[in-house]
């Protein structure tokens, strides 16, 4: 089973997110910057099947030079090589391009399996998986939370409004992964070892052939004209009372003839 | 030259999801600011007696894509059908609900189109013909202003923000002929929540327990199915087990936009107010005043949630009786 995880490096969600001085990006001076947390399930997920099914899990992800760390942390947790993608010119793409980008890196490797988180939890985008299923031609399932190989199919049952749903798609195929998944294990000092030997082949754009008109952050589809911390909210309004019964009362008598909510 | 505004709803099982709604009220102010037509297209087997039911919110025409490969939702019949569809009505705008299906359906179109999309968008505006939509990012830390460059723009809403909107106009409901082309993956299986219990993501009342809980939901069970709402879990809450992953609210759980957002034992980390600091009204109860989510809450009650959120049944019971 030749699998290929898509990662992608992000600020850890505990970090405070400030504007930065040009109103369209974010500081970054003071982020810890992380595994996309539904990557590390994804790399998870195909660590699991390699043990079990044999074969090799190649983990490619674009990003600066510190995007390596990432790479790397992969490799710690028993993934087998990595491909960084790192090209200034590449910085900024929207999800289309960087999609086409990772794509192009997939063209040249047999791959039976892609796994790649349902989204980054920087941009939220919930598009480049979908981006590359689609340039590559193969089928798609999102928000995956259990998945088992079959003679070469994969049955995921993916996560609905309300329910699940169990789809079945022939490979090479992608899906996503949702947390429930799995728990992805932590790198052990060994493996964080062993990393150090593993190959990490770095490419630019040039190399996969990408256009340099279609990457970048001039090249968006969806740009950016401001960014906003969300609206403040006026300071909590706190129900005094002489018992927990006459707060919870006067609450809902608020909710009900001030709010209007009930 | 791409005109008008299309608007893609969501059906399961014949009956229209409410975002379906939404995507079509929003698809007709959009249109009505352009000064252009809204096309709506309905897909799936069996769905031509639904259509009818999208004439109040004012489209001015209805496409029914009806085949028996669309009666469940796969990506690629859908894209494909819908992808045709919108090659030949040629939009400028496109809109969708981001739910589980319009995040998969819209992600592999753009694709499909080459074109922009600004993905779980809580609001659209329109200056002299030009769209920008609000959308969060960073788990909603931070909320983005986004303008297109591209033929095509594809909105994805969030749900449970846009408002409804009934608008009469002149409607033509048509079924055009669908191509459903290659059909890669097939559904087998589809298991929904019995006992009608309302989805978190649809619901206008959510009531969340968390580490403060110690495990015992029940009080927040009872006050979610005294107001008619749904119940929510902070990550402790899932992480312990004590609520399955499917209630977790929270930027790595489920974005949650309710009218009323009511949150117990919660200490309200940076992550879960990620996932409901755009509901309308927030209530926080606490027994630790300092605790964070007092932040973010509106109306709060520092006190001991096991004598709080029984009180509070008693009386919303009182209310709606």
């Amino acid at each position: 089973m030749e699998i290929v995880v898509l990662v992608k490096q992000v600020p850890d969600t505990e970090s405070l997110i400030e504007i930065a001085g040009d109103g369209i990006s974010i500081k970054t001076q003071d982020i810890k910057w992380v595994m996309n947390p539904y990557d590390e399930i994804a790399v998870e997920e195909a660590l699991q099947i390699r043990d079990a099914q044999g074969g090799t899990v190649t983990v490619v992800s674009m990003g600066p030079d510190k995007a390596v760390e990432t790479i790397r942390t992969a490799l710690a947790m028993g993934a087998d090589k990595g491909i960084h993608i790192n090209d200034p010119a590449a910085q900024g793409s929207d999800a289309l391009a960087t999609a086409r980008i990772l794509s192009a890196a997939l063209k040249d490797i047999p791959f039976d399996l892609i796994i790649a988180g349902h989204r980054a939890v920087d941009e939220d985008n919930y598009q480049v998986a979908a981006a590359v299923a689609e340039f590559l031609d193969i089928p798609q399932v999102s928000m995956v939370v259990k998945a088992e190989l079959l003679d070469g199919k994969i049955k995921c049952q993916r996560t609905i409004e309300g329910g699940t749903v169990t789809v079945e798609a022939a490979l090479p195929a992608l899906f996503t992964t949702q947390r429930g998944l799995n728990e992805p294990r932590y790198a052990s000092l060994p493996g964080i070892m062993k990393a150090k030997k593993k190959p990490v082949d770095v490419k630019t754009i040039a190399d996969l052939g990408i256009d340099p008109a279609t990457a970048g952050v001039e090249n968006r589809k969806v740009k950016i004209k401001a960014l906003n911390l969300p609206p403040e909210r006026q300071t909590v309004r706190l129900i005094e009372g002489e018992s927990a019964q006459d707060k919870a009362a006067e609450l809902v008598r608020v909710l009900h003839e001030e709010a209007k909510l009930i | 030259m791409p005109q008008g505004v299309f608007a893609i709803t969501e059906q399961r099982d014949g009956v229209f999801r409410k975002i379906s709604f939404e995507a079509v009220s929003e698809g007709r102010r959009i249109a009505d600011g352009l000064g252009a037509d809204l096309c709506t297209v309905v897909v799936g087997s069996g769905i031509e007696g639904i259509a009818g039911e999208l004439e109040k919110y004012g489209p001015d025409k209805i496409l029914v894509a009806d085949d028996p490969a669309l009666a469940d939702y796969t990506t690629s019949a859908y894209t494909n059908v819908i992808a045709d569809l919108i090659q030949s009505i040629d939009p400028a705008v496109v809109v969708i609900g981001a739910s589980a299906q319009g995040k998969d359906l819209s992600a592999r179109l753009a694709a499909r189109l080459d074109a922009g999309l600004a993905m779980d968008c809580t609001a659209v505006k329109l200056d002299d013909g030009k769209l920008t939509c609000t959308r969060p990012m960073f788990g909603g830390k931070i909320f983005a202003d986004v303008e297109f460059d591209s033929a095509i723009q594809i909105v994805a809403i969030r749900p449970n923000v846009m408002d409804i909107a009934e608008s009469s106009k002149e409607c033509a409901i048509e079924k055009p002929a669908v191509q459903v082309g290659d059909v890669k993956t097939t559904v087998v299986e589809k298991s929904m929540d019995t006992g009608g219990k309302i989805e978190l993501t649809e619901a206008d009342i959510v009531v969340s327990g968390g580490r403060g809980t110690g495990g015992e939901f029940g009080a927040i069970e009872q006050l979610a199915d005294a107001f008619g709402g749904a119940v929510g879990a902070s990550r402790s809450a899932v992480d312990e087990g004590w609520r399955p992953h499917s209630d977790q609210v929270g930027q790595t759980g489920k974005v949650v936009s309710p009218v009323l957002y009511v949150a117990c034992g919660i200490s309200g980390a940076i992550q879960h107010l990620a996932g409901m600091s755009t509901s309308k009204f927030i209530v926080a109860v606490n027994k630790d005043s300092e605790a964070p989510i007092f932040s973010k809450a509106d109306l709060g009650i520092v006190g001991d949630m096991f004598d709080v959120v029984p009180a509070m049944t008693e009386e919303v019971k009182k209310i709606k009786s």
